[in-house]
């Protein structure tokens, strides 16, 4: 049991949360027409040993985005933040 | 024979007042309270506890504890039953009944014991080398005959009447084992402040320690620290969490009151200390499986801890120092002691001392060279080993004994540390396996399982006691799975080189105790026999459970209904009490059907679908998915999420929406209402509520964060009931309610907010029968009441309530998609809403939904299928071809050609297959919805309808979808 330590809500197991993939890669701006980046961000994934940077959903907790950094050999959590901006608006 | 004849009058850590009864094979024995079975057994003289796994030779006890790998028997009876449990690992209880195994027709005299005769023949893979032809004799025939021949214990065939718990622990620091060296790192925690949680398999705490030990007293009053005994962990997992099996009630008749018989821990600890021991290794030797050979630390476990004398006259034989203080220890209970044997040639003086003053010979550079007996050890040959320890040499003396304690050194017990996939690191000095690198973070060993003894002289290499020319009989490694030495070198010979091959191929370290005893041996063998060290070997892999553990505290009462949590509509009570048959649908329960005076399934859904087409009907469809959308850029919001336009979504109308993933496929569809300018109620499909909302968070989080949204999940707060059919209107009419429901106040895909019989509620008009049909949404609290006021109302029109079969018969006779349609697979255009997707605006998957290869016309697309026949049945997964096709023209054989598994279905004549199907209660024949390759252009051909498993073809005829109304007048009136 992988335990993540939301920053809203302490630490918890991972089966509270979801896992959502690469966290580096970048959404083509909404309104991009641009086919190839578009194929890129929702298929082409880097494999990496080691660290991994990563979304992780707070599904059964807080419901917060969140980028957790984990080491794909160990899967010790290096770190954990909220993937919103902190500073924007909105919800 | 005597009561006890073999327990000494005083000492050991059991309770004399205490008699226990308890019987072993049909027999009564007495033991005292603190005994295990074994230690039990053991003192009322027992040395014979089964017969072995393949060759049915008699076994005795070997170890004390769970590593043991003989004394395999059945506890209890009936449904309580329990194989293939260590007898070392049952305490004695009242009234306990035990039974040995894979004997028959009884312990002592087995007709199997033939298999012992027949050695030669049941050689290392001698499954795979006898029983492979002819290949149909396997099922029937050999399976059976090896199964019985080689069986373990009976398992119940009853339901388990026990109760098992699922528990939580956290902790600062988690202390595997319960010895002297776990007590000590628990005291130290415990003194520091942090909250210590200790766990021990044994019922008791100190391993072999029988004086009491002032850390378990220390630990005693210290508020910040448990100690669950009986409780093993028996698996490793990420994030330092271990899980944990406590046996709550084994060592009672049957659990206490309001008592799971076991309580399954998930333990989260911020730091781990393992101190889990070591288990001593089997010396290798002739007959060293006969009952009477036993490991020395169990010896001097019987002797110390339950006062029991394991035999009346002793020879130790060693590689290592830890034998003589188990050879003083027997001498002191009383047991004669007439030998040690030291392999080594040099013995620890201070040691060899102490054991010469208590009168035993020391036979040095010595070893035993085998067992003699029948059921029972009666003596054992020592000779000397030659001077490069390749053979032993003349004289061979015999030495008559009836109890051979040995000790072929240490193996840390490492296994719960590789559970998360390292090796462990092969220690040449200390001849074991220690943790290395195996240790994650906040991750600590010590004691045994560390490594952590020192002998006065380094233990020697003895994997294998050299035999004496033309020397025959069977040396074992394995005892539980009947593995010789011969076995490993004929694996070597036939070339395997693997441990893990070895293991598969000689079955060594596969039984229940996995190997805890065997597996370092058969792999130093290995090693020797293919001339490498044993690193260079490797290990095999240690997996969880480190012991064999019950399926019940696995699953801890998550069986059944209890599997997953069900989720109820506010109106469950009324369906139940109409007798409505429920269907799950995600976790939801739903009604199917309501069944009337013994319908059928089949006759319930056209009755409740054809009412609804001719009357009204009210459907509960309180687990659609709903999600309240508010702020200034909801619009914009729901402009990009929705591939259709919603900018023109005036206030109080409806509309429906489909969803995009962003590869371009349909990932949802539902209703969007517009409750005031920045307020938006979004239905889902009930399946995929908790995605489409997950997938719009992140958006808003992570893409979108400028955009002034908020989401809120309302599925659990709002009821909703469907009034659906011609009369509805009228039914609605009979309500008191302060909305104008009129054509004109509520036309189609009208929104309005008021209240019904005093109930706030918002009512939709809209359809997914195709009928003039209203949604009426109130909040969940409401939701009952609501629904017996709609259904008295309804009486006058004679309204039905339908499930979701008639729910799924009228979509399907509109053409509607729903779940079998929206597979992840198709696209808008394959579904026939291609003309919906918006041209002008972007929006999630409107780029990606333009690749080629989507846009190609012979994509399987939607359409509908009527049976040419009409009185035949559809059924859905059937597929679809150009022509029927025979049983020996199937598109894809058994014994397929690589060609013909890479045709394309177009080559296979395979155009497709059906997804729904239902019985058209308006067109009073079977129909089907389809994804058929160019489907739509099809329309008016004929093709087959090609069921494989049963055999069936049906000529079907490609339609519309749109079976009924497809213009959709019904639902505008």
């Amino acid at each position: 049991m992988i335990r993540i330590n939301c920053p809203f809500c302490g630490e918890r197991d991972h089966s509270e949360f979801t896992y959502s993939g690469d966290a580096t890669k970048v959404r083509p701006a909404h309104g991009s027409t641009d086919m190839e980046a578009w194929l890129d961000y929702v298929y082409l994934r880097a494999n990496p040993k080691g660290s991994h940077t990563e979304f992780w959903h707070h599904v059964h907790g807080c419901r917060q985005w969140l980028v957790v950094e984990r080491d794909t050999t160990t899967h010790e959590v290096l770190n954990v933040a909220f993937a919103k901006p902190l500073k924007s608006g909105g919800n | 024979m005597p009561a006890h004849s073999f327990r000494a009058a005083s000492g050991g850590a059991i309770d004399r007042d205490q008699i226990i009864r308890f019987t072993f094979d049909g027999r009564q024995f007495k033991g005292f309270a603190g005994d295990t079975l074994a230690s039990a057994l053991l003192a009322n003289g027992v040395r014979l506890y089964g017969r072995s796994f393949k060759y049915h030779r008699p076994r005795g006890i070997v170890a004390a504890g769970p590593e043991e790998p003989n004394a395999l028997v059945t506890v209890r009876s009936g449904a309580r039953r329990e194989p293939n449990v260590p007898a070392t690992m049952v305490e004695i209880y009242e009234g306990l009944v035990a039974e040995s195994q894979n004997r028959w027709p009884s312990l002592s005299i087995d007709v199997m014991g033939i298999n012992n005769l027949m050695a030669p023949i049941f050689i290392a893979g001698f499954y795979y080398k006898t029983f492979m032809w002819p290949a149909s004799f396997w099922e029937p025939f050999y399976e059976k005959l090896i199964r019985q021949a080689a069986g373990m214990g009976v398992a119940p065939d009853q339901p388990d009447p026990d109760r098992y718990e699922r528990a939580n622990a956290f902790c600062d620091v988690l202390v595997i084992g319960g010895g002297v060296a776990g007590l000590n790192a628990a005291r130290k925690a415990g003194e520091a402040g942090e909250r210590v949680l200790l766990v021990e398999q044994m019922p008791w705490l100190g391993a072999s320690a029988v004086e009491p030990l002032p850390d378990v007293e220390a630990l005693d009053n210290m508020d910040n620290v448990t100690v669950m005994t009986r409780t093993t962990a028996f698996g490793q997992y990420d994030g330092n969490c271990f899980a944990l099996v406590e046996r709550v009630a084994d060592h009672l008749p049957v659990p206490p009151e309001g008592q799971p018989r076991q309580r399954s821990w998930v333990a989260r600890a911020k730091r781990v200390v393992f101190a889990a021991g070591a288990h001593e290794r089997p010396l290798v030797f002739c007959k060293n499986d006969l009952p009477g050979v036993m490991l020395a630390s169990a010896a001097r476990d019987y002797a110390n801890r339950f006062a029991v004398r394991p035999g009346g006259r002793a020879v130790i034989f060693t590689n290592n120092d830890s034998a003589y203080e188990a050879a003083l220890d027997l001498v002191k209970i009383g047991v004669d002691v007439a030998m040690l044997v030291d392999a080594r040639i040099e013995v620890p003086a201070r040691l060899a001392a102490k054991a010469r003053e208590a009168g035993i010979e020391i036979a040095s550079g010595s070893v035993v060279t085998r067992a003699k007996g029948f059921k029972k050890l009666r003596a054992v040959n020592v000779a000397r080993l030659s001077v490069d320890a390749k053979s032993p040499t003349a004289p061979t003396r015999t030495v008559a004994c009836d109890l051979l304690a040995m000790s072929g050194g240490w193996s840390p017990v490492v296994h719960l540390m590789c559970h998360k996939g390292g090796r462990p690191h092969y220690d040449s000095d200390k001849l074991a396996f220690l943790p290395g690198d195996l240790l994650g973070y906040n991750q600590s060993a010590v004691g045994g399982c560390a490594g952590d003894w020192t002998d006065e002289v380094e233990p020697c290499k003895l994997w294998k006691v050299p035999q004496p020319s033309g020397g025959a009989g069977k040396a074992f490694i394995d005892f539980q799975h009947d593995v010789t030495t011969k076995d490993v070198e004929l694996a070597h010979r036939e070339g395997y080189v693997s441990v893990e091959h070895l293991k598969r191929y000689t079955m060594l370290g596969m039984a229940t105790d996995q190997g805890k005893t065997a597996n370092i041996v058969g792999l130093a063998l290995m090693a020797e026999a293919r001339g490498l060290d044993i690193p260079a070997v490797g290990t095999t892999t240690f997996r969880p459970p480190y012991t064999p553990t019950a399926l019940g505290a696995v699953a801890a009462g998550e069986v059944g209904r209890n599997f997953q949590p069900e989720r109820f509509s506010p109106i469950q009570d009324w369906h139940e009490e109409r007798g409505a048959i429920m269907v799950e649908a995600g976790l939801w329960m739903r009604p199917r059907y309501y069944p009337k005076d013994g319908e059928d399934i089949h006759a319930a859904y056209r009755r409740e679908a054809g009412v609804v087409r001719k009357g009204v009907g009210i459907v509960d469809v309180t687990s659609l998915g709903k999600i309240d959308v508010q702020g200034p850029d909801a619009t914009e919001f729901l402009e990009r999420v929705y591939a259709n336009n919603f900018a023109t979504l005036k206030v109080g109308r409806a509309r429906y929406g489909v969803m995009l993933r962003d590869d371009g496929i349909v990932f949802d569809d539902g209703t969007t209402s517009r409750i005031s300018e920045n307020h938006y109620f979004m239905t889902t499909t009930t399946a995929n509520a908790g995605p489409v909302m997950a997938f719009m968070e992140k958006l808003l989080q992570v893409e979108w964060p400028e955009l002034r949204v908020h989401l809120t999940s309302v599925t659990d707060q709002w009821a909703g009931i469907a009034v659906a059919g011609p009369k509805s209107r009228e039914l609605l009419a009979g309500l008191g309610t302060d909305i104008d429901i009129s054509n004109e106040g509520l036309p189609f895909m009208g929104v309005a907010e008021g209240t019904l019989e005093g109930a706030p509620v918002r009512i939709f008009r809209i359809s997914f029968s195709g009928e003039l049909a209203y949604e009426i949404y109130t909040t969940s609290d409401y939701g009952h009441a609501l629904w017996e006021m709609v259904w008295e109302a309804g009486q006058p029109f004679n309204v039905v309530p339908y499930g979701t079969e008639a729910m799924a018969a009228l979509r399907i006779e509109k053409g509607h998609v729903a779940g079998p349609e929206l597979d992840g697979l198709t696209t808008m255009e394959d579904l026939g809403l291609g003309r919906m997707a918006s041209r002008k605006k972007h929006y999630i998957g409107s780029v990606l939904m333009h690749r080629p290869a989507l846009l190609e016309d012979d994509r399987v697309k939607l359409v509908g299928l009527i049976p040419v026949d009409r009185s035949l049945n559809l059924e859905s997964g059937a597929l679809i071809r150009e022509m029927p096709f025979h049983p020996n023209d199937r598109p894809v054989r058994d014994n397929a050609s690589f060609e013909e598994l890479t045709e394309t279905p177009e080559a296979a004549g395979l155009l497709g297959h059906i997804t729904s199907v239902s019985h058209s209660p308006e067109l009073g024949h079977y129909i089907g919805l389809a994804m058929v390759v160019n489907g739509p252009a099809r329309q008016g051909s004929r093709m087959y309808a090609c069921h494989a498993v049963k055999g069936e073809n049906i000529e079907v005829e490609v339609v519309s979808p749109h079976f009924v109304d497809p213009d959709g007048k019904r639902l505008r009136d």
